[in-house]
């Protein structure tokens, strides 16, 4: 991060300012109204400059960048999804501020949220795409049906189909998201044997497409991906999965809580157990924290409450491609994963490595006594 | 001359939705057809899979009520094997399913119902000092209004103000404000929209205190076969007592702002027909749900009513449960047991046709064919006929046998209100069910918490051991009241893996085509007979809809590509026939 960065994001911003926002508060404005302080709004600004792993000198940029966020013209697209990810981005990982934030981009089209339905739903959607061609952000949630043409999904009054919606939006969008694993990879519905054809939204159009994988996706990785796009005018910094490195740059197993028991060989052999009692590691009972890249031993759920292996269950690997196929059975130790596979990113994958020589001989050591089944064998 | 009228998509709901109606030359609604435009195909994806993992792949058939499936998809599991987990982990679902319907029934009522009954614009012409006085006319006896001073509704009503004077009203645009029959009063819509935005931060405390033992949500992950994994923070009273605290700000939240809009609500739109018109379809099916001892439930009632009558209730017979697809896009198979369910998909389209817009030009569009398929939802019936499930069906049908709580809350409102019970089976009522509902868990709900508390004492035990023999065949299934209404999964277990999954979901039993016989589902049944305003603005039909809470990616998980005969239905002992 250099001086010429720097300049680059401060150019960014000006541009931005001169587009029309929404409202003409800023949200530093706004949040004064619900009883933040600028120095609320400062340190907040900090801590995402953290979460996005930037040097503190930039926050102040964020904390602009922040102020002018309510011109990004937003279009949020549902695909073949369950909406867990619209549901994570509405409880929020950071409270309040996180909302005020989505509040304040230019939420155009949001099928969950929006209050137009029907033919003004669809007027809604039209301008959006005409008034901000090439301007707005799409999120796409949700994998795309392609079997058959794609009819397993159809939106509008002209039964179009989800694929050619997709294609016809990306292609007027200025960037595109994919919120959470669904959109990223194809998600539940890809899973084998795919009866609808599903894929991700990055095998369907031809733009380079940032994939934001979770089932679901913590809010704040959806937000920190938005506001680096608000920042930098351009993609984050990702992984071989198009993942962000910010959120996606670590495996769940190195920030893990749990960690120590793991280096330590004590384990859960059987949910409930003494070990259970104890919070040893969950490993043997099907942990896939070693093989799956994300932030949620550092960030965890619903503003800190707790995440999965706090609460005594195993990651699933959900922020993994086709990990409903490659991580099953989740309950049972996957001992002879690829765990430095060739498709994971190779920077993030040496830093991954390195933290796991030791877990790598024990999840090995462990394997050999773990007897192994596929379920799809 | 019979117009149709397409809406499609209806928002502010979980998944894909069309809905058309046909109208007379009066706008009176004459014939409706409800169709879902998504099929994702979940139940074939979990053939073969280990029966331990069902849970986490059926949560994701919805990210909304996100804990009901992973619950049912674990509990079919639990029934076929015959496993009886520990009371602590019985005890610690329903809490993290109380949290679910605090959560689901308000955001549902403010975020997604609320501009159906809420005129936004209408609120910035409120007297905020007037409409501060008027919340206390609404509120339950012994407690005061939350959100509604004159100084926060100023504030509210300055911040809205600024929103609506720009061009943009970003994800408010275009909306119905201004509707005829939107009958709010500028002080009480601003009593509404401030309680709008309140609710978004409620919201989050209710996700919390399913975290709490979840570990996330949306989508938890705490639950295994035969109990639940979340051993330490049971252990920890500090863990408890936030669930407490949690639960305390949600009851209050419910009956302060919750229990007291749908009171005014009931006032201001007692005189709209859409609303208070009676309900075509007076079938209503539930199931008993919210374990909160080791014998008890806060819903009990297993059964149902006919013809909208309240004084009889009748106890649910399993087998009578079907599916039929005649209407659906799958090869036509008549009327199937879940247990016998075939489903293989047969996409036959729209047709060309035309609709009024939103401009109230006709113009070229599709349409679903009435003499062919149009939905990807199949059709469930109870012993042949049309049934309504969700929160409405689970007080009423709780009130025929007798539920004391649900009497209760219900007579009190009723009281209140100077509604009659006739007035339950309405839209108006059915989205004044799902707050009763709410209420009955908010003031007798922690019942299940203190019982916990006091069984941790002697048992710490939260999973229950079990094995699953490759040798032996297991079939069991899950049925319970879940937010949208009566759920089931049923599941077949053959050389240790998933053999059968049938899901038959609340959505499906309202959002369903007609069936075979011509019988159609409640979406589409109390339709019939509504007068539109104006048909470029069909408001009436949204918030009809929307009464229902639909979450269409649930209806549209069915899928079971082979369907061999699964042979008799037997009740599991230990679970019973309730």
């Amino acid at each position: 991060m250099n001086e010429a960065t720097i300049a680059k994001i401060k150019e960014r911003l000006a541009s931005l300012r001169k587009l029309p926002g929404i409202g003409e508060k800023s949200v530093a404005q706004v949040l004064e109204e619900h009883g933040f302080t600028r120095r609320d709004f400062l340190k907040w600004s900090a801590a995402m400059a953290v979460m996005l792993g930037l040097p503190t000198k930039f926050s102040p940029l964020i904390a602009e960048a922040a102020e002018v966020s309510d011109r990004l013209p937003v279009v949020w697209l549902h695909l073949a999804e369950c909406t867990g990810c619209s549901e994570s981005l509405i409880r929020n990982d950071s409270p309040t501020i996180d909302n005020i934030i989505f509040n304040f981009i230019n939420l155009q089209y949001h099928d969950t949220i929006m209050a137009a339905a029907g033919w003004q739903a669809e007027e809604n959607y039209e301008e959006a795409l005409e008034k901000f061609a090439g301007r707005f952000v799409l999120c796409v949630e949700g994998g795309v049906p392609t079997k058959d043409g794609g009819e397993f999904l159809t939106i509008g009054p002209n039964a179009e189909t989800g694929l050619e919606k997709l294609k016809r939006t990306a292609a007027k969008a200025a960037a595109v998201i994919s919120v959470g694993t669904c959109s990223s990879f194809g998600g539940i519905q890809a899973a084998a044997p795919n009866p609808t054809g599903v894929k991700g939204v990055y095998q369907v159009i031809n733009k380079p497409v940032i994939n934001v994988p979770g089932c679901p996706p913590s809010a704040k990785n959806i937000v920190g991906t938005i506001l680096y796009v608000i920042l930098f005018g351009a993609l984050p910094a990702v992984d071989n999965f198009n993942r962000p490195k910010f959120a996606y740059g670590l495996r769940i197993h190195d920030l893990c809580e749990r960690r120590g028991h793991f280096d330590a060989g004590e384990f859960v052999e059987q949910f409930g157990d003494n070990g259970a009692e104890n919070g040893f590691c969950l490993y043997k009972v099907g942990c896939k924290g070693p093989y799956t890249f994300n932030n949620c031993s550092r960030e965890r759920f619903n503003q800190h409450t707790s995440w999965p292996v706090q609460a005594g269950h195993g990651c699933i690997g959900c922020s993994e491609p086709d990990f409903w196929d490659s991580m099953a059975p989740y309950e049972e130790p996957l001992a002879n994963h690829k765990f430095a596979s060739a498709s994971v990113d190779a920077t993030a994958d040496k830093v991954g490595a390195t933290i796991l020589t030791v877990a790598g001989v024990a999840i090995v050591a462990h394997a050999a006594l773990s007897a192994i089944k596929n379920p799809k064998e | 001359m019979a117009k149709r009228v397409v809406i499609d998509p209806i928002t502010r709901i979980e998944g894909h939705l069309r809905v058309e109606v046909v109208l007379d030359e009066n706008n009176v609604i004459k014939d409706a057809y409800s169709s879902a435009t998504l099929w994702r195909g979940i139940e074939v994806i979990l053939k073969g899979r280990d029966p331990r993992d069902a849970g986490f792949m059926t949560q994701r058939i919805c990210g909304v009520c996100t804990y009901s499936h992973y619950k049912a998809g674990i509990m079919a599991v639990e029934n076929a094997l015959g496993i009886e987990p520990p009371l602590n982990a019985k005890l610690t679902r329903s809490l993290m399913n109380m949290a679910l319907f605090f959560h689901d029934h308000m955001v549902h009522f403010y975020q997604l119902h609320g501009l159906d009954w809420v005129d936004i614009i209408s609120a910035l012409k409120a007297d905020p000092k007037k409409a501060s006085e008027e919340a206390f006319k609404y509120v339950p006896k012994g407690y005061n209004p939350i959100a509604t001073g004159e100084d926060e509704l100023r504030e509210v009503q300055k911040r809205v103000a600024k929103f609506a004077e720009k061009g943009d009203l970003g994800p408010f645009k275009n909306a119905y404000f201004g509707h005829k029959t939107m009958k709010f009063t500028p002080e009480q819509n601003l009593i509404a929209l401030s309680h709008y935005l309140k609710t978004l931060e409620i919201q989050r405390i209710a996700a919390q205190a399913m975290a709490i033992f979840g570990g996330k949500n949306p989508h938890p992950q705490s639950l295994t076969v035969g109990g639940v994994t979340c051993t330490m923070d049971l252990q920890d009273p500090s863990r408890l007592g936030e669930y407490l605290q949690k639960f305390q700000i949600l009851a209050d939240y419910a009956n302060r702002a919750y229990y007291a809009d749908l009171a005014m609500a009931a006032e201001a739109f007692r005189n709209e027909p859409s609303v208070t018109q009676k309900t075509n379809l007076g079938n209503f099916l539930t199931y008993r749900e919210h374990q909160v001892g080791a014998n008890k439930w806060l819903f009990d009632a297993c059964g149902y009513i006919k013809n909208h009558d309240l004084s009889k209730f009748y106890e649910i017979d399993e087998s009578k449960i079907e599916e039929d697809v005649t209407h659906s896009w799958y090869k036509d198979t008549g009327f199937r047991h879940p247990y016998d369910g075939e489903t293989v998909p047969e996409y036959t389209g729209y047709v060309d046709g035309k609709s009024i817009d939103g401009k109230g030009n006709e113009v070229d569009t599709k349409l679903a064919n009435p003499n062919g398929k149009y939905s990807w939802v199949k059709s469930p019936r109870y012993d042949r006929e049309p049934m309504e499930v969700g929160p409405l069906a689970c007080m009423v049908v709780n009130y025929a046998k007798g539920n004391e709580k649900v009497r209760k809350v219900v007579d009190e409102f009723l009281a209140q209100t100077g509604l009659p019970a006739e007035a339950l089976f309405t839209v108006l009522g059915r989205t004044a069910a799902r707050m009763l509902q709410t209420k009955v868990i908010a003031d007798y709900g922690l019942e299940a918490f203190n019982n916990l508390v006091e069984n941790l004492k002697s048992d710490k035990s939260t999973v229950a051991p079990y094995k699953i023999d490759p040798n032996k065949e297991y079939k069991g299934r899950y049925i319970g009241d879940v937010p949208r209404g009566m759920l089931s999964h049923w599941c077949r277990i053959k050389n240790g893996k998933i053999e059968n999954w049938q899901a038959v979901v609340p959505s499906t039993w309202n959002a369903g085509p007609a069936d075979g016989n011509g019988k159609k589902g409640a979406y589409e049944a109390n339709l019939i007979g509504m007068k539109l305003a104006d048909p470029t603005k069909p408001l009436e039909v949204i918030r009809s809809i929307h009464s229902y809470d639909p979450c269409i990616a649930c209806a549209v998980h069915v899928m079971d590509v082979k369907g061999k005969k699964l042979g008799e239905f037997k009740v599991d002992p230990l679970y019973g026939a309730c």
